[in-house]
């Protein structure tokens, strides 16, 4: 039983159903709340203009040939804001208003502000020249402001579509929730439609679908205007038909107990195992490339996790058991390593890497697990640093190759049936899985295991955990030692696939990344991790692996960024928390509800008790 | 299941009828330069209920961290069951029956109530005996066993000193050192707790308390010290702290006379303890 509905279970009162109230004026507003949502969504506007994305991406058709992907990342923050300007938050007791006239004015405020600031930077574009601090500061800018016309034309063209598109933002919100679905579906298939369509060419063509693709998609990049339309209409019926399915399944998933549960979670996993398998069959060079890159990060993921998730040591070296890891296998396997060419078949020499990586995590780990918090990631980051520099050393050179690091690595053999390199990416793709399969099911078995416990008693309270009789020294030393290993599959896989490796490949960018996929996906929880590294790695890309959206890759780090920023504030258990990290941050709601029911009779009151024996003592 | 010992008042004189089950010889720890505790000689005999007193920063929670391991003595002996024990890991120590509860419970907040549970025997292999063990934690505290599932920092007050109790109790341990019971708890609370003490030690077990709530802690215990700056100030019964006139005045607050009778050292060493807990 680990569901959150056992936790919950009686300690939730069932919420009763949201009172309704007419709907509010339509000219009467919180006016201060649409000038900051207003001011901020201006602000968001420049700096996307400025960013340079709309220039960089206008060449890149999204509906052909009305919409180009550059207007779209301009477009979209009006209509997001005028939406949000609509939200209630309900309150149990306080009648939510119906939407009405007021959720369109209000989001046709807040779009008019949006709009407006792209209306002054166009003004500020025509006037001023601010190049010098700001590159993207140019007459291109303008001119697609202006859609080739003067600079008055952009200025009050941009505030009757922020205008327009705030109100139609707002306007989502009248929908009943069945058209709402509807309209929403239709807008992502277009845009998913668009944006993915290397992908969706990709598949196709992996199963035989040629002429889908070339009727959806017109020769130069971009959906045609009418297949849009089609693509829009078949969604928006499949949304209005399958309404609630999804939830309503999950929910009663989330609903079962003891064996039935297992027993559909057991299917659960067959199925995601056997579309994995199968997948990769119909899907071209492209994606399949895509698949093992993600699986690459999903292996260095999960071995983070145990040190960062499990046993609460903030890691940020971390690459440097991948490079450990990918270095000891190009120098036992390849024929041209400068010093030692044992030139060991690629199995043998995993086994090798292995110990060899778990003595790089013990050694590493040995001074570093000693320190707490804040000074612990710092020694790591600095030891992943030290790691990259001793493979570009000049005094390590002779065995590593310095700068110009080792190069044709033979393929991964693998018992003398295969052979596992990059020019196959789905054959590296099959090998990455396997890892993956044997990593996730350690890491699930630990996490329930008795190191597992102590693991999480380190993380919750050192010292506690001491006068438990842990030792907490050895305990620590071995999630390192785990996740090291964990990270070591990944770097030998990943020696074989790209064929060489040099220290650049290694750079602490790498570290962040993997440390931004297990917070972005929920730490400490497998399943989390693994969306966690598909979103980022497969969707946006890794550090320099080209993700689903090739034309963000410019701007990764700035949409890395942003999600952080969002999640944090929207989901800051993760994509997909664990059941525990939920707990955790629901706290305070489960324990007013526990009050609520008067299952808590006692609090704690601290200090003030404290205080008060103290006084009543004298 | 042995009946109090007759208490023996002073230090380790060795000729006890029984072995002290834990004992301090002579010990002296510090932190750093700071000498934190100055020739200390504790004797715990089985089946004692005991309580060491004291004000803040007088070398209480020092003195648990000697006796569970946690920091090393720079001179004298710390003696379990008979065995020099300075040079042994806290692990061992656990494993051989000496378990904390932890000032302010400090439950493994994140964790659920029977996982914390399970970590208290975390050096355990006889899983069907933890098992055992879980049903009599259960039987004490029937709350407990319904918050099983839920994560022990929802938990009140009252119930985390229950699951912190009851963690402790999975070690099966043969001295309880509990470090101030009473602390950030609701009088109704504290009173109940040191109930709950009582019942653990009539079960059988010997329990060492570390507290500054004098009077409470005395009105349940057969012997206490009274630690002063690192240094045992005063070791007597219960009866005989309780009615000494230096605790009378600093904890009781009835007696306003001045205590012309043990030199002054000792009344600064009360006063200090006062000056403390005002605050």
């Amino acid at each position: 039983m680990t569901g959150s509905a056992s936790v919950a279970g009686s300690a939730v009162p069932t919420r009763p159903e949201a009172l309704s109230a007419p709907p509010r004026p339509a000219f009467s507003h919180d006016w201060r709340r649409i000038a900051r949502i207003g001011a901020i969504a201006a602000l968001g506007q420049m700096f996307i203009a400025l960013s340079n994305m709309p220039v960089r991406l206008d060449e890149r058709l999204v509906v052909k040939p009305v919409l180009s992907l550059g207007y779209l990342v301009l477009l979209f923050l009006p209509v997001a804001v005028g939406y949000r300007h609509g939200h209630q938050t309900v309150r149990e007791g306080v009648p939510v208003s119906r939407p009405g006239l007021h959720e369109v004015v209000g989001g046709f405020s807040c779009g008019l502000l949006a709009g407006g600031g792209l209306s002054v930077l166009a003004v500020l574009l025509a006037h001023f020249d601010l190049r010098e601090p700001l590159v993207n500061w140019s007459p291109i800018l303008l001119d697609l402001l202006a859609f080739g016309n003067n600079t008055w034309f952009a200025a009050v063209i941009w505030l009757v579509i922020g205008a327009g598109l705030g109100a139609a933002g707002g306007a989502v919100r009248l929908l009943g929730p069945v058209s709402r679905r509807a309209v929403v579906t239709m807008a992502l298939a277009v845009a998913g439609a668009a944006v993915l369509e290397s992908l969706v060419v990709d598949l196709a063509e992996g199963m035989g679908l040629e002429a889908l693709a070339d009727r959806l998609y017109a020769r130069r990049g971009g959906v045609n205007w009418n297949s849009a339309l089609g693509l829009a209409g078949v969604c928006g019926v499949l949304a209005v038909i399958g309404r609630g399915r999804l939830r309503h399944a999950r929910l009663r998933h989330a609903e079962l107990q003891g064996t039935k549960r297992t027993r559909a979670n057991a299917a659960l996993i067959a199925l995601t195992a056997a579309a994995l398998i199968v997948l990769p069959l119909f899907a071209g060079k492209l994606t399949n490339e895509l698949l093992a890159n993600v699986g690459l990060f999903v292996l260095l993921a999960l071995g983070l996790n145990v040190v960062v998730g499990l046993a609460g040591i903030l890691d940020l070296g971390y690459v440097a058991f991948f490079a450990v890891g990918s270095y000891c296998a190009a120098v036992l396997t390849a024929a041209t390593s400068p010093r030692i060419t044992p030139e060991m078949p690629w199995l043998v020499a995993l086994v090798v890497v292995v110990v060899i990586t778990g003595l790089v995590g013990l050694f590493i780990g040995a001074p570093v697990i000693r320190m707490r918090g804040d000074y612990l990631a710092i020694v790591t980051l600095g030891f992943g640093e030290i790691i990259r520099l001793l493979f570009l050393s000049d005094w390590l050179s002779g065995w590593f190759g310095g700068a110009q690091g080792i190069t044709k690595i033979p393929a991964a053999g693998i018992f003398g049936l295969t052979e596992v390199s990059g020019t196959d990416p789905r054959r590296v793709f099959y090998l990455v899985l396997v890892f993956c399969a044997l990593a996730v099911y350690v890491s699930w078995r630990l996490e329930r295991s008795r190191l597992g416990r102590a693991w999480m008693a380190v993380r919750e309270d050192e010292t506690v955990a001491e006068a438990m009789g842990i030792n907490t020294v050895n305990v620590k030393l071995m999630a390192f030692v785990v996740g090291a290993v964990l990270g070591s599959f990944s770097g030998a896989i990943f020696a074989a696939k790209v064929g060489s490796v040099f220290p650049a490949s290694f750079l602490i960018l790498v570290s962040i990344v993997i440390l931004v996929v297990v917070i972005f996906g929920g730490m400490g929880n497998i399943v989390g991790v693994i969306a966690g590294a598909a979103v980022l790695i497969g969707v946006l890309g890794g550090p320099k692996q080209p993700g689903l959206l090739v034309e963000f890759s410019e701007f990764k780090l700035l949409i890395y960024g942003a999600l952080l920023i969002w999640m944090m504030l929207a989901r800051p258990a993760g994509l997909i928390p664990s059941v525990r990290r939920t707990r955790e941050l629901h706290q305070h709601e489960m324990a007013q509800d526990a009050w609520l029911q008067g299952q808590v009779d006692d609090e704690d009151e601290g200090k003030e008790a404290r205080s008060s024996t103290a006084a009543a003592r004298r | 299941m042995s009946p109090s010992h007759p208490a023996p008042t002073t230090g380790p004189d060795g000729d006890g009828a029984a072995c002290p089950l834990l004992e301090m010889r002579s010990v002296n720890a510090h932190y750093g330069a700071v000498h934190a505790l100055i020739d200390v000689n504790l004797a715990i005999y089985e089946g004692e209920l005991v309580c060491l007193l004291g004000g803040n920063a007088s070398g209480k929670s020092t003195t648990l961290k000697t006796l569970l391991g946690m920091l090393k003595p720079t001179s004298g002996e710390v003696v379990l069951d008979g065995e020099v024990v300075n040079d042994k890991p806290t692990g061992y120590r656990v494993a051989r029956g000496v378990t904390m509860v932890p000032e302010n419970r400090r439950l493994f907040k994140r964790l659920t109530v029977r996982e914390n549970l399970d970590l208290g025997a975390y050096l355990r292999s006889d899983s069907q005996q933890v098992a055992a063990d879980m049903e009599r934690v259960f039987e004490l505290f029937p709350r407990v066993k319904e918050r099983l599932n839920q994560k022990s920092g929802t938990l009140s007050g009252g119930e985390q000193q229950m699951v912190a109790i009851g963690r402790a109790l999975m070690a099966r341990p043969r001295v309880l050192l509990m470090d101030e019971p009473s602390m950030g708890l609701a009088p109704a609370l504290v009173q109940q707790n040191f109930e709950l003490i009582q019942q653990i030690h009539q079960a059988g077990l010997t329990v060492f308390m570390v507290e500054q709530n004098a009077n409470m802690a005395l009105s349940i215990a057969d012997r206490g010290w009274v630690l002063q700056t690192g240094r045992v100030v005063l070791d007597d019964t219960a009866e005989n702290l309780l009615a000494h006139p230096d605790l009378q005045a600093s904890y009781l607050g009835t007696a306003e006379q001045p205590n012309p009778i043990e030199g002054p050292s000792l009344s600064e060493a009360l006063d200090a303890i006062r000056r403390e807990e005002r605050y």
